[in-house]
């Protein structure tokens, strides 16, 4: 793979504090890159560094082959997209848009086609003349993206840029974003403490945790492969049996136990609550050794209120084959 | 029928603006309207408004207007050039001694460090205004802590002529006045955005032009409030250039204070301290025309 970015090795101390702990991650060229974790766990200093806005305390980190240590953030061949937008107040949209290309090396008779085009991409034609506090939530992302765009950074960072959005407006700026990547073939590295939409948009996504990067893999992967307890807690699968993790919708609940020697396995269990989600059904269950584990099943039938209910005795079923081994636990995580 | 919420806000209303409109109407409307008043009439022997008998003929005979004519003598007119250009003066002044402070306090300075730099700021009002400026003479004169050290220093000879000098006054009205624009500057200032500093540099702009493009016109509100309140006061000062000044550096407030005293024809202080607010808001709302039409942030 064609390396567009390198961290070798960086740590980030405030004071005693470790907030980024010896992170090495290469991210490719073209690649949607997510770093995914809780509040606090290092994702935005990381993206912060690469922006130039922190300086890392060991280690190096290399852009399009480039040493950035003492290079300013506006000599990076970076943009970042803030989580609050950071759009300029005082300035048009247009303005706001037309702010960077000043110092970039085009003739000033190109500029008002590089915004027009800038403005088309992120459909926000006709709104040149507006101030950021006459736009809604969507238009001022939209204005900071184009901001961005328009210089046509080799990388852009994306700081939490959904965050500030409704529910729907946030589905469909993840499908947005994700084309437009695509379309322009830009290195997108974006900082999510949101799982789905990591998911949803990443070839790649890096799990952080305390400073550290957990796991980084295809996001397929971190989904169905995660290497440690804390990713797989983090993606939403709780469920640990024999220091193995199993996807909640890959286990299945039966009135008796799975036959020996097949590739099912299976576990007597109390059923200890039922929660009907519409789409699906997710039950809570103890084992004999209290145990808590989920189970998720898609209603493909009419939901039976008869069917595994509160304070039922039942066996979970999984496959053999399904139950990942935490291979990434070390240091007792 | 239950009594509408609307009414029982109304009144709540009133009674809460009560107080405000009892202090503006006894506090200022009602001697704005006395100094109207007094400076249409003519002044007796003693300086007071004498009382007109006739006022058809006296309206007739255009006496009603001698006070403003009297104000436009080229003596008062060259008072009112030296005030205007002194208060000009003291504002451009304090702006570029105050911006620097400012900025610093809000967005150099150690977090601990803000507080004691703004009681810095600040605590000169503890003592009286008068006392201060009166604290300056022992600074300026022949005699002073200044010319006394420049000669120890060796850096001149005899001793340099700046008490009752306009130099004076202006030094006086700078000190006088710094604090009242320091402050607005750092309310702009400490509220500003920091990661417009940084977006700012992230889309390529240097320190310089981050401040050019971005830090000062988010301070523009600052700056305007900061100069009202330094030209404001500045052009009606009388205080600093009686104690500082000497006889020659009359401005436009000596005149008005010394018509009401010594000078003793009250009409015509009157006359021209009204002239001097109308004067004052025509800038005022001059400059808050302009700013609507041309989109700048108003402060006013």
């Amino acid at each position: 793979m064609d390396s567009c970015i390198e961290i070798r090795g960086v740590t980030k101390r405030f004071g005693d504090f470790a907030a980024v702990d010896r992170v090495t991650l290469t991210i490719g060229r073209g690649e949607f890159f997510s770093l995914l974790g809780p509040s606090g766990c290092g994702k935005t200093t990381l993206l912060r560094m690469l922006a130039g806005f922190e300086h890392p305390s060991e280690g190096s980190l290399l852009i399009d082959g480039r040493e950035m240590a003492g290079v300013p953030p506006y000599d990076r061949p970076v943009n970042l997209v803030f989580q609050h937008y950071a759009l300029f107040p005082h300035l048009t949209v247009a303005r706001n848009i037309s702010f960077g290309l000043r110092y970039q090396k085009i003739i000033r008779r190109e500029e008002p086609a590089r915004i027009a085009e800038a403005m088309e991409l992120v459909r926000l034609s006709g709104l040149e003349n507006r101030k950021p506090d006459q736009l809604s939530g969507g238009q001022r992302q939209r204005v900071a993206l184009a901001r961005a765009l328009v210089l046509r950074p080799k990388v852009l960072l994306l700081d939490e840029p959904l965050g500030a959005l409704d529910q729907k407006l946030r589905k469909e700026m993840q499908v947005e974003l994700k084309s437009l990547q695509r379309r322009l073939g830009i290195t997108f590295v974006f900082v999510t403490h949101d799982q789905e939409e990591a998911l949803t948009m990443s070839d790649r996504i890096a799990v952080m945790n305390g400073g550290r990067v957990e796991q980084a893999e295809a996001s397929a992967t971190i989904f169905e492969r995660p290497a440690t307890r804390f990713v797989a807690a983090f993606l939403g699968a709780t469920n640990i049996i024999e220091g193995a993790v199993v996807r909640p919708e890959k286990m299945v609940l039966n009135v008796s136990a799975a036959p020996d020697g097949g590739d099912w396995r299976s576990l007597a269990v109390v059923v200890e609550e039922r929660v009907y989600q519409g789409i699906n059904t997710i039950w809570t269950v103890r084992t004999d050794d209290g145990e808590r584990l989920t189970i998720c099943r898609q209603n493909t039938t009419p939901f039976d209120p008869a069917a595994s209910a509160v304070g039922e005795k039942q066996f979970v079923w999984w496959d053999r084959r399904h139950a990942v081994p935490l291979t990434g636990e070390n240091n007792g995580h | 029928m239950a009594t509408n919420p609307n009414r029982v806000k109304d009144r709540l209303a009133i009674g809460l603006m009560a107080p405000t409109w009892i202090v503006l109407g006894g506090l200022f409307l009602l001697p704005l309207a006395i100094l109207i008043g007094v400076s249409f009439h003519p002044p007796d022997d003693a300086g007071n408004p004498q009382p007109v008998d006739h006022w058809g003929s006296y309206i007739q005979s255009g006496d009603w207007a001698a006070n403003y004519v009297t104000s436009a003598h080229p003596v008062y007119v060259r008072v009112a050039i030296r005030s205007l250009w002194l208060a000009v003066a003291t504002t451009v002044l304090c702006l570029l001694i105050g911006y620097p402070v400012a900025f610093y306090i809000a967005l150099a300075a150690p977090a601990n460090r803000k507080n004691p730099l703004l009681a810095l700021a600040v605590i000169p009002f503890w003592t009286s205004f008068l006392i201060r400026i009166s604290a300056w003479r022992l600074i300026l004169q022949d005699d002073g802590a200044l010319n006394t050290l420049l000669i120890w220093l060796h850096l001149i000879d005899s001793p340099l002529k700046l008490m009752d000098t306009p130099l004076a006054v202006m030094i006086g009205l700078v000190y006088g006045e710094l604090p009242f624009m320091i402050l607005p500057l750092y309310a702009s200032l400490e509220k500003l955005d920091r990661t417009l500093l940084e977006a700012s540099a992230d889309l390529g702009a240097s320190g310089s032009a981050t401040f050019r493009r971005v830090t000062f016109p988010l301070s523009m509100p600052g700056v305007i409030a900061g100069c009202v309140l330094v030209f404001i006061p500045g052009i009606g000062q009388f205080i600093v250039s009686d104690l500082l000044g000497g006889s020659r550096s009359m401005l436009i407030g000596n005149l008005i204070q010394n018509q009401f005293t010594s000078g003793r024809d009250k009409p015509l202080g009157a006359a021209v301290a009204l002239e001097l607010t109308v004067a004052v808001l025509a800038m005022l709302i001059t400059y808050a025309i302009w700013a609507k039409r041309t989109g700048a942030e108003a402060a006013l």
